[in-house]
């Protein structure tokens, strides 16, 4: 089994099953005696935006972080197509910026993906028009504001034209004008057919950017339904109790 | 209090002149311990950022060895850097005994794992902050450690600067492996100790006020590292 528990997993020739690209069967994961998740099972299809939807410590980024392969479930089995694996990217709830400007960040961010030197500054460029960073290219990034440095970790995220972007509460500190620059790159990256994956606690920024929203509920997936259904009729209790506002236990 | 006062007057007059012999001792000084650092910290820093993010066998007992000889008594290692060099010792075929070249290989032995130690608890901390950042990029292990020693450097530059000091300011290993011959290994520390166990004040008390102003030197350069790393933010 691979360190980080990932399988490959080959897509269905079944057209009902074959834009599954991220299958998670009974994962299980306990700190301490406590249940973190408890048999969670979904699949993931590809284009679109999910959203992983819930209270905080339901569980979200614990899937998130199994899904980038920075840990592993206790048990369970979770299967992700070989070509999205290699090709993902995940942002942070906090951004995390080199002690570098932002132009420096970006070419750091390209050197590693193997990108050609010859072909570094053009994209640079691009990149940092399409974070609306050109201004602060050679400003230090440790010096940037919150909503800044969350562009600039767009930007590297977005350097690489991942197939998957796993997004960790990328809003979560933000005004709303930094959230509505964050969720125009959400968009623009998902229109030009990255699958994204987006953690929030927040039901108004789900119900603005989801095609289909998991519901994650003390570890375990309470529901998985498309956006518009989820908004208007959900399945579960747990969904009805979180649309109607009430605090989720 | 006559013959301290006359003899500080004879020390700056050393100083203000530019005398030869004290100019000569004070750059072999710095260049064996600029040689020694140098290479103490092309040893010390991959070697401090493996301790920090390697997983290898022995990696424990090799931090606890790198901690515990940042405090090694320089007689001891001047003691044993002149057992390998000397006519008995294995090495005595390179005749590099009482040459500055011994001398720098005792400071890189007293430097080096100050560096590495330093190193390792800057790029320690570093890495907590990046590891996952680098671990979804896909950044091999040399690029992680390219990386985090490259962010590090202000801290880095601290961690050389504290080498230094410790070099700079050291007598017995280099004066039991040097020999502290006039014209060839005699360095600030030692011609020191040695001027004033001849009762020749001035200018061991000249040398003593290079010594001094190099030290403040060092350590203002310090603080304005670290001034400029927190106004430009890239630490």
């Amino acid at each position: 089994m691979p360190e980080n528990n990932i399988l490959p997993f080959r897509q269905s020739d079944d057209p009902n099953t074959r834009d599954v690209i991220i299958q998670a069967e009974d994962l299980y994961i306990s700190r301490a005696d406590r249940n973190l998740l408890s048999g969670v099972s979904f699949a993931i299809t590809q284009p679109g935006i999910t959203t992983l939807l819930g209270p905080n410590g339901a569980g979200k980024s614990l899937i998130l972080r199994l899904i980038a392969g920075l840990m592993m479930a206790d048990s369970g089995r979770l299967s992700i197509v070989p070509s999205i694996s290699n090709s993902l990217a995940l942002v942070f709830q906090t951004p995390v910026v080199l002690r570098r400007s932002v132009h420096a960040n970006l070419n750091h961010a390209l050197k590693i993906y193997g990108t050609p030197k010859s072909e570094r500054v053009g994209r640079i460029a691009e990149l940092l028009v399409l974070a609306d960073l050109t201004s602060l290219a050679q400003t230090p990034a440790k010096r940037l504001s919150g909503g800044e440095k969350q562009r600039l970790a767009m930007a590297r995220a977005l350097a690489a034209r991942p197939k998957l972007l796993l997004l960790d509460e990328p809003t979560a500190s933000l005004d709303p004008h930094a959230t509505a620059a964050i969720e125009r790159l959400t968009r623009s990256a998902a229109a030009s057919g990255t699958k994204v994956i987006l953690v929030t606690h927040d039901r108004m920024q789900a119900e603005r950017m989801a095609d289909d929203v998991l519901l994650v509920h003390r570890g375990r997936i309470a529901e998985h339904t498309p956006a518009t259904q989820f908004f208007e009729a959900p399945t579960s209790e747990e969904g009805r109790t979180f649309l109607t506002g009430q605090i989720l236990l | 209090m006559q013959d301290l006062w006359g003899s500080f007057q004879a020390a700056f007059a050393l100083i203000v002149q530019m005398d030869a012999d004290l100019a000569e001792i004070v750059l072999l000084s710095l260049q064996v311990t600029t040689a020694a650092v140098l290479i103490a910290c092309l040893l010390g820093f991959p070697l401090g950022a493996l301790l920090a993010v390697g997983r290898f066998p022995g990696r424990a007992i090799l931090s606890v060895l790198t901690n515990a000889t940042m405090g090694l008594p320089p007689v001891v290692v001047g003691l044993l850097v002149y057992l390998m060099l000397s006519q008995s010792g294995p090495f005595a075929v390179l005749n590099l005994l009482y040459t500055p070249t011994a001398m720098i290989i005792a400071q890189v032995i007293l430097v080096t794992p100050i560096v590495a130690a330093l190193t390792a608890q800057v790029v320690e901390d570093l890495n907590v902050e990046y590891d996952d950042l680098l671990r979804v990029m896909g950044a091999s292990r040399l690029q992680t450690v390219t990386t985090l020693l490259w962010d590090a450097r202000a801290s880095l530059m601290t961690a050389a600067l504290a080498g230094f000091g410790r070099a700079f300011a050291e007598v017995g290993a280099v004066m039991i492996v040097g020999g502290n011959i006039n014209h060839v290994t005699r360095v600030m520390t030692t011609a020191i100790a040695l001027e004033t166990s001849k009762g020749a004040l001035a200018l061991a008390l000249a040398l003593g006020i290079v010594l001094l102003m190099i030290s403040i030197l060092i350590n203002a350069s310090l603080m304005a590292l670290r001034s400029s790393t927190r106004t430009t933010a890239h630490a």
